[in-house]
């Protein structure tokens, strides 16, 4: 798909949004055809604002009021199946619920697009951020964004249309945030005035394969060990291919709009002692950090991973193989792993065959909202330090700021 | 809820019937299924124009093993419990893409879900009733064997009283199944849509009209249709369509619609055949008493008395042989 990339005449206004309602500005601009979703806290007030572009007149949609997330995603899905642009939204439980459907939207190769306000998981039962949820969604084979801020969740919707729906991708794309932390805070976003320049930039095609009774298909079908393999491979492939197509669409976007991201966010990585890795609204804390830090001489930057599937291992490399130490500080725990950071594990695992890498330490922090200040950032890298010196870093996931549990 | 206009039969006549085949033959459903005859005529009213939504079960695994397919018209399937939630997706996609231009608005596009018992009164029950109550233009229609055929004869929702499955069994303590069979088209008729009705394939004609009916009113119907299985029953695979009429005939399926509030029996029976002739055609009730027969015949009797006065006369008659 070769694009002559021109910088877009875009009038752009300024409003204050929270991350859910960029989300539906966004689903707005790029004229999605059908919503089906669920109510889920901190989820809801995407749909609620999705409910009141088409209540108004200012979204030409279909919203399919279902009765659970499970028939939200089957409903997404088989709108997209019939020729449909489909969206849909949800968190935690509601993901959870989804998770037989995640499989079937990449299996049939369905580019719908989903936004996750991430959220802690029952039991005990919390509405409060962590990304438990959607680090379940790893091996579903989705292609997943995860944004920082509130003007980037609005910028990655658009963006994983134009991924999702890519001839050589087809896959789902899921958009996530914070909960809480983004979903429900304010920040000024720049949308369109008028959605033309996105239209062009993620264009509808009404020509893939669908349900359409002038050219049937069977879409669904049984596979026999004689064939399920080659449908499985081919998503490896399609993984593959997203990768690049994911790095194409964000350089096109900031070609044309003015505002990229990359795969991976670096901040002051260059000359860094020591790299703290994370992913979401946790990076801007963590920028803070280094930026205090800074000032007090320690050589410390950032590392954020933005593009999480397809796993961008080779960017992440690059920025981190200088790096004495790398910490990486996960979200959501693998129960049972000795090193339990999902992302943890795949930084580790991106460095095994190399002879020269960094020590690489992981810890467990932000768990059901736990409070992640810059002070406590201070406290991990100064502990961090501490480690380098002992020249000692341990083998095992360091569960940061719960109660009972101290690392001296 | 608008007047139904007066109803006139689509169908009078075998020969009436389409000739143009949808359901290709070659498929991998058992010999004798009665499954494959329902199908086949549904895709004959409902022609080329049309999508369905399937959900997992004997029909669907048995017609599309890729890279093979029986289906000469759009079909789906996602899963086993959601071909309702996929049915209201395709539907809402069609109305969209109709009134963007998109497709042709002038055309008439049939959804259609197919889904066994299992699926219907069981795992798909929420989804089902959500797509109900949202109204959506969609036809279910329910082809009802009376347990999990495709997993190997487990009991489900619908499975009658006293018969025989694989987790039912008949020993000393069980009699095969303990619970009466769920009431399923009673239950969706109470979320008052337009259409719904019970179908036999013994009795074409009128189950072909009630799927023609259920494609024409607008918003969702339901057409529940008894679906003899040879391997899962017990019967000789060639009296498929012997034991679904005796179905009937015996008073343990009645032919019923309810179209726009308006009930009637579509299938009357002068005289009642005894319900032994229908249950000892089959293995599944081998094991029951003459008592237990006559306790079967006790709730098909009181169930047609409770139709004849619904309808306001005698459309089920007394028990002759």
């Amino acid at each position: 798909m070769a694009v002559t990339i021109q910088r877009a005449k875009v009038e752009w206004k300024r409003l204050p949004l929270s991350s859910n309602y960029a989300v539906a500005y966004a689903v707005k601009d790029l004229d999605v055809d059908v919503i089906a979703a669920y109510p889920i806290t901190p989820q809801t007030t995407v749909v609620e604002k999705i409910s009141e572009f088409i209540a108004n007149g200012e979204l030409n949609a279909e919203m399919i009021h279902v009765e659970s997330e499970h028939s939200a995603l089957s409903a997404t899905i088989a709108a997209s199946a019939a020729g449909a642009r489909a969206f849909t939204a949800t968190a935690s439980q509601g993901l959870e619920l989804m998770h037989e459907i995640l499989h079937i939207a990449s299996g049939l190769r369905l580019p719908v697009v989903m936004s996750v306000a991430t959220r802690a998981l029952s039991a005990p039962i919390s509405i409060w951020n962590d990304y438990s949820d959607l680090m379940n969604t790893r091996d579903t084979s989705w292609i997943t964004i995860i944004a920082s801020t509130a003007q980037e969740v609005y910028d990655s919707v658009v963006q994983a249309f134009r991924i999702a729906e890519d001839p050589e991708v087809m896959l789902p794309v899921i958009v996530a945030y914070d909960g809480y932390i983004m979903s429900h805070t304010y920040e000024p976003v720049l949308v369109p005035e008028n959605n033309e320049p996105i239209l062009k930039y993620a264009p509808k095609n009404y020509n893939r394969i669908k349900l359409d009774p002038e050219r049937p298909v069977t879409m669904g079908t049984l596979a026999s060990p004689e064939w399920y393999y080659e449908f499985k491979y081919q998503q490896v492939a399609a993984m593959e291919k997203a990768l690049e197509k994911a790095r194409e669409a964000d350089k096109v976007f900031a070609e044309y709009f003015g505002r990229g991201y990359g795969l991976v966010e670096e901040y002051m990585t260059s000359d860094a002692d020591i790299i703290l890795v994370a992913y979401g609204g946790l990076f801007g804390t963590i920028k803070e950090a280094i930026d205090m830090m800074r000032q007090n001489g320690v050589k410390v930057g950032g590392l954020r991973i933005r593009l999480w599937r397809p796993f961008p291992a080779e960017d992440v490399k690059n920025a981190l193989k200088n790096a004495k130490l790398v910490v990486v500080i996960d979200k959501a725990i693998s129960y049972g792993a000795r090193i339990a950071g999902p992302v943890a594990l795949e930084v580790m695992s991106a460095f095994y065959h190399d002879a020269d890498k960094p020590s690489i330490l992981s810890i467990i922090a932000g768990i059901g909202q736990r409070r992640i200040t810059e002070e406590t950032i201070k406290e991990i890298v100064d502990y961090s330090r501490k480690l380098l010196e002992r020249g000692r870093i341990p083998n095992e996931s360091l569960y940061w700021g719960v109660r009972g549990v101290r690392y001296e | 809820m608008s007047k139904p206009v007066a109803k006139k039969k689509a169908f009078r006549l075998l020969t009436q019937i389409p000739r143009e085949e949808l359901f290709a033959p070659g498929h991998g459903l058992c010999a004798g299924c009665t499954a494959g005859t329902i199908v086949r005529h549904l895709l004959k009213v409902a022609g080329k124009n049309t999508i369905l939504v399937n959900a997992t079960g004997c029909v669907e695994v048995s017609t599309s093993p890729y890279p093979y397919t029986s289906w000469k018209i759009p079909w789906l399937h996602l899963a086993f419990e959601n071909a309702s939630a996929a049915a209201s997706g395709v539907e809402a996609a069609i109305k969209v893409l109709q009134r963007k231009g998109v497709i042709d608005p002038n055309k008439k596009i049939n959804i259609i879900v197919l889904g066994g018992d299992g699926g219907t009164y069981d795992i798909g029950f929420q989804s089902l009733s959500g797509m109900l109550e949202r109204g959506h233009n969609v036809m279910y229609v329910l082809y009802d064997n009376e347990a999990y055929m495709n997993t190997g004869i487990q009991r489900s929702g619908s499975t009658p009283q006293y018969a025989w499955t694989t987790t039912t069994p008949a020993g000393k303590v069980w009699r095969g199944e303990r619970r009466p069979k769920k009431p399923i088209a009673d239950i969706i008729a109470a979320h008052r849509i337009p259409y719904v009705a019970t179908a036999n394939p013994a009795y074409p004609l009128d189950m072909l009209n009630k799927f023609k009916r259920g494609l024409e009113v607008e918003g969702p119907s339901f057409v529940h249709v008894i679906q003899p299985c040879p391997t899962g029953w017990r019967f000789d695979p060639r009296y498929g369509i012997k034991v679904a009429r005796l179905a009937t005939e015996t008073g343990m399926w009645i032919n019923w619609e309810l179209d726009h509030g308006e009930f009637d029996v579509t299938v009357p029976v002068a005289r009642r055949k005894h319900v032994r002739h229908y249950l000892r055609m089959q293995g599944r009730f081998r094991h029951l008493t003459d008592e237990e027969i006559e306790e079967i015949q006790k709730w098909v009797d009181q169930e047609v008395e409770r139709i004849n006065k619904l309808v306001g006369r005698q459309v089920i008659g007394p028990v002759e042989e």
